[in-house]
C-alpha cells in the first residue's frame, strides 16, 4: 500500500510536468488540439491522483507521509533532497491547486481561441502561442505542486522560484505589449526583494539547525527560541524571530503584502486565465501556505506574529479602498485579491492557521470564479476591460451573471456561502486573539468587510445592471462564450457556495489538520471561537449577533444606492473628497515612491558606477592606465637604443665586466 | 724563459686595444672587423699560453678551430660590407643606425 501511495505522490507532479514538456517542446508538431489535450490529460491525472491522496489521508485517516524520493547530494552533513511531506494540509492544497488548474485549463480553450489577434501579423513570437500558453500553465501546476508537497526548504525554494518564473513568463505572455513587459519585469524585481529575505531565512535555518528537513527543523524550534544572535555588534536578536520574519518577507513578496504588493495589480496585464489561476487562486497563496506549514516555528515568535498581523491588516484595509476607485474590471478583482490575502495574513498572525488555510481554499474557488467570469465578460466585450463602457450585461450573459453573483456573494461573506464561513471565522479569531496588534487588525478587518461588499457590488452593478454604455458595434456582437467557458464557471460556482459550510466543522474546529498545524497553548484566538461552535448552521445564526454581516449588507446597499439610484453621488463624493480620491487613484503613491526612490536611485547608482567605477577606474585607470604606463616606460627606454654599434658593444663589455666582478666578489 | 704572466699580459693588452678600437672608432667599419679579429687573437694567445703551461694540447687544437672560424667570419663580414656599401654608398659607422629605437 505504501509503495503504491508513493508512486501516486510521484505521479501527481510528474503528470503535469509531462503535459508541459510535450506541449512546450512539440507544440508545433501536435497542434492546438494536441496541446490542450495533452496538458488537460496531465493535469486531469494530477487532479484525480490528488483526490486519491485526499481520500487516503482524510477519509481513510492514513498517517502523514514524510520521505525523500531522491537524494541530490550530501554536503557537510546537510542533505539536499527531493522529498514529499503529505498530510492533510498538503492534500487539501494539492486538490485545490489541481482542481482550479483543471478548470482554468478547460476555460483557456475558449479564452485563447483567437489569440492570434493579439499578435502583430509579422511577429514571430506569436507562433504557436496557444500551445506555449498551455505548456506554461501546466508547468505552473507542476511547480506549485512541488512547492506544496515539499518536505524540505530546498524543494520549497525550488517551487517558490519556479512559480515565480512561470508567473513572469505569463504576465509578459503578450511580449509585444510594452505594458506587459513592464509589468512582468516589475513582478520579477519585487519578488526578488521578497526572495532575498526568504533565502536569508533559509540560510539562517541551515546555519542554526544544520538541516533543511521540515521535521528536523521544527523539532529544534524550541531550542532556537531561547537562542540569540547579534546581527549588528551590540544588539541581541532572538534567532527564531529573525528566521520567521525573514521567511515572512519572502511570503510578503509572493503573497503581495504591503509594501511588496505593487506587482500584483500590474500582473493583470497577463491573460485572464492566468490572473485567475496564478494571481488569485494559487500562487499568491503560497506565502500563506508556507507560514501555515511553518506554524511550529512561528508559534515561538510573538514578534513575528505581531508583525504579520499588522502587515496583513494594513493590506486588507488599504488595498480594499483602492478597489473602490478602479475602473478596470480585472483591477477591481485584483485589489480584492490583495485585500483577501491580507485577511489570510491576519489569520496567520493571530495563530488561526487553519482559518487562514480555510479562507485560502474558499477564496481559491470564488476568486477563480470571479476572474473567469470577468474574463467571460472581457471576451464578450471584445477585450474591453473598462467598466464605464459596460452596463446592462445581465440579459446578454445570463450564466456569467449568475455565477458572478455567486462569486460576489461568497466574496462579501453572504451567510451560508463559503466565503462567509472563512471570513467570519477569521474576524472572530482576531476578535478573541491576545497577540499585540490584534485590536488594530480587528478594526481593519471589520471595516474591510464593508469595503469588500461596496467595491464588489459596485463592480457587479456597473457591469451587469444599469444603462448599456458600450458602443453599437459591440452591443450587436454581445453573446455568451461557449461551454468551455461556461462549464468551468458553473463547476467553480458549486464549491463557492457549498464547500465552506461542509468543511468548516472539520477544518477549523475539528482535528482535520492534526499535527500539520501547531498552535501554542497561549494563542487561543481560534480555540475561543471553537468553544461557541455548534455546527455550520448555528455559526450562521450566531453571526447575526456580530457586526460583520450588517456591515456587508450596508456595503451592498451603499453600492446599489450610489451607483444605481443616484449616480451623481459618486461624482459629488469624488469632488468633495478629491484629496482622498487622488490618494486612492494613485494607489497611495507606492508606485511613484518606488520609481522615484528605488528606480531612480538605482539608476543613479548604476550611472555612478558606470561613470566612476567603470569608465574612470577600470577603463581609465586600470586598462588604459596600464597601457599608458607601458608606453611611457617604453618611451624612456627607447632612448637607450641608439643604433650605434659601439654603444651596444660598450654595454656588452661593461656587462661582462660586471659579471666578472660579481664572480670575483662571491 | 718567458713566464705565463707575460703572455697573459700581452693577451690582455691586445684585448684592451681591440675593445678601445671598437669604442673609439666612429668612422670605418673595416676597423671594427679588424678589432674583432684582434680580440680573437688575444684569446688565442691565452689559449696557447695556458696549453703550454698546463702541458695540455687541446688548448692549441682550440686555437685552430678559432682561427678557422675567424677566417670564415672575416670573409662573411667583408662580403656583408661590400653589399652594405652597394646599398647605402657608405661604410661610415655613424650612418649605420637602423637599430635605433
Amino acid at each position: 500500500m505504501d509503495s503504491m501511495m508513493e508512486n501516486i505522490y510521484l505521479g501527481i507532479p510528474l503528470a503535469s510536468l509531462f503535459g508541459a514538456i510535450i506541449a512546450g517542446f512539440f507544440g508545433a508538431q501536435i497542434g492546438r488540439k494536441g496541446a490542450h489535450g495533452v496538458t488537460i490529460l496531465g493535469v486531469g491525472i494530477s487532479f484525480i491522483l490528488s483526490l486519491v491522496a485526499l481520500n487516503h489521508h482524510v477519509f481513510n485517516g492514513a498517517a502523514a507521509y514524510n520521505d525523500s524520493v531522491y537524494i541530490w547530494m550530501v554536503s557537510d552533513n546537510i542533505r539536499f533532497e527531493v522529498g514529499f511531506l503529505i498530510d492533510n494540509l498538503t492534500v487539501m492544497m494539492m486538490s485545490v491547486v489541481t482542481g482550479v488548474s483543471l478548470m482554468v485549463h478547460i476555460y483557456t480553450i475558449g479564452y485563447m481561441a483567437d489569440d492570434l489577434h493579439n499578435w502583430p501579423k509579422e511577429s514571430l513570437a506569436g507562433t504557436n502561442s496557444y500551445q506555449r500558453f498551455f505548456s506554461y500553465i501546466s508547468l505552473f501546476t507542476f511547480s506549485m505542486l512541488m512547492l506544496v508537497m515539499s518536505n524540505n526548504f530546498l524543494q520549497l525554494f525550488f517551487g517558490w522560484e519556479a512559480v515565480g518564473l512561470v508567473s513572469y513568463l505569463l504576465i509578459g505572455f503578450w511580449s509585444v505589449r510594452p505594458t506587459a513587459v513592464y509589468a512582468n519585469l516589475k513582478a520579477f524585481l519585487v519578488n526578488r526583494v521578497g526572495d532575498f529575505g526568504f533565502i536569508l531565512g533559509i540560510a539562517a535555518v541551515v546555519m542554526y539547525t544544520g538541516s533543511l528537513d521540515y521535521y528536523d527543523v521544527f523539532a529544534k524550534a524550541e531550542v532556537l527560541s531561547s537562542q540569540t544572535m547579534s546581527i549588528f555588534s551590540g544588539t541581541e536578536w532572538s534567532v527564531i524571530s529573525v528566521i520567521c520574519i525573514l521567511l515572512f518577507v519572502g511570503a510578503m513578496g509572493k503573497s503581495a503584502q504591503i509594501p511588496l504588493h505593487v506587482w500584483l495589480p500590474d500582473s493583470m496585464e497577463g491573460p485572464t486565465p492566468i490572473s485567475a489561476l496564478i494571481h488569485a487562486a494559487t500562487m499568491v497563496t503560497a506565502g500563506i501556505f508556507m507560514v501555515a506549514r511553518m506554524s511550529p516555528m512561528y508559534e515561538w515568535s510573538d514578534a513575528a506574529l505581531s508583525l504579520i498581523v499588522v502587515i496583513g491588516a494594513l493590506t486588507a484595509f488599504l488595498m480594499g479602498l483602492i478597489g473602490i476607485v478602479q475602473n478596470d474590471i480585472k483591477r477591481v478583482v485584483a485589489y480584492s485579491t490583495l485585500s483577501q490575502l491580507g485577511y489570510m495574513t491576519v489569520a496567520l498572525g493571530v495563530s488561526a492557521y487553519s482559518a487562514a488555510v480555510f479562507h485560502l481554499m474558499t477564496h481559491a474557488f470564488f476568486k477563480a470564479l470571479l476572474f473567469l467570469a470577468a474574463g467571460s465578460v472581457i471576451i464578450a466585450m471584445h477585450h474591453e476591460q473598462d467598466m464605464r463602457k459596460m452596463g446592462g450585461l445581465k440579459k446578454y450573459l445570463p450564466i456569467t451573471y449568475w455565477t458572478s453573483l455567486v462569486g460576489s456573494l461568497a466574496l462579501i461573506g453572504f451567510p451560508g456561502f463559503s466565503g462567509f464561513f472563512s471570513k467570519d471565522a477569521i474576524i472572530e479569531a482576531v476578535h478573541h486573539s491576545t497577540i499585540p496588534g490584534h485590536e488594530f487588525a480587528y478594526m481593519a478587518v471589520l471595516s474591510g468587510v464593508f469595503i469588500t461588499a461596496f467595491y464588489s457590488f459596485r463592480m457587479f452593478f456597473l457591469v451587469f445592471h444599469g444603462e448599456e454604455r458600450m458602443d453599437k458595434h459591440t452591443r450587436e456582437h454581445l453573446h455568451e462564450p461557449g461551454w468551455v467557458v461556461k462549464g468551468p464557471l458553473i463547476a467553480l460556482a458549486i464549491p463557492s457556495v457549498f464547500i465552506g459550510g461542509f468543511t468548516i466543522g472539520d477544518m477549523l474546529f475539528g482535528d482535520y489538520f492534526g499535527s500539520a498545524v501547531y498552535i501554542a497553548d497561549n494563542h487561543t484566538g481560534l480555540a475561543e471561537v471553537g468553544k461557541h461552535f455548534h455546527g455550520a448552521w448555528a455559526f450562521v445564526e450566531h453571526s447575526f449577533a456580530g457586526p460583520a454581516i450588517y456591515l456587508a449588507a450596508l456595503g451592498v446597499f451603499s453600492a446599489w444606492f450610489i451607483y444605481m439610484k443616484q449616480p451623481e453621488i459618486a461624482d459629488n463624493m469624488k469632488n468633495r473628497f478629491s484629496i482622498i480620491y487622488k490618494l486612492l487613484d494613485n494607489k497611495y503613491y507606492f508606485d511613484d515612491f518606488n520609481s522615484a526612490v528605488f528606480g531612480a536611485g538605482s539608476r543613479n547608482l548604476g550611472d555612478r558606477l558606470w561613470k566612476v567605477g567603470d569608465m574612470m577606474f577600470i577603463d581609465g585607470l586600470l586598462v588604459n592606465g596600464s597601457a599608458r604606463l607601458v608606453g611611457w616606460f617604453a618611451g624612456v627606454t627607447r632612448r637607450l637604443q641608439t643604433g650605434m654599434l659601439y654603444h651596444y658593444a660598450f654595454a656588452m663589455i661593461i656587462g661582462v665586466l660586471m659579471l666578472f666582478a660579481i664572480g670575483l666578489v662571491i | 724563459m718567458i713566464g705565463l704572466t707575460s703572455y697573459l699580459t700581452l693577451g690582455a693588452i691586445l684585448f684592451a686595444i681591440s675593445v678601445a678600437g671598437i669604442f673609439l672608432n666612429r668612422k670605418n667599419i673595416v676597423v671594427l672587423l679588424m678589432c674583432i679579429e684582434l680580440m680573437l687573437l688575444a684569446a688565442n694567445i691565452n689559449f696557447v699560453a695556458f696549453s703550454h703551461y698546463l702541458n695540455d694540447l687541446s688548448g692549441q687544437v682550440f686555437v685552430f678551430f678559432i682561427l678557422t672560424v675567424a677566417a670564415a667570419e672575416a670573409a662573411i663580414g667583408l662580403a656583408i660590407l661590400v653589399t652594405l656599401f652597394r646599398s647605402r654608398q657608405t661604410i661610415d659607422v655613424e650612418d649605420l643606425d637602423t637599430l635605433k629605437g
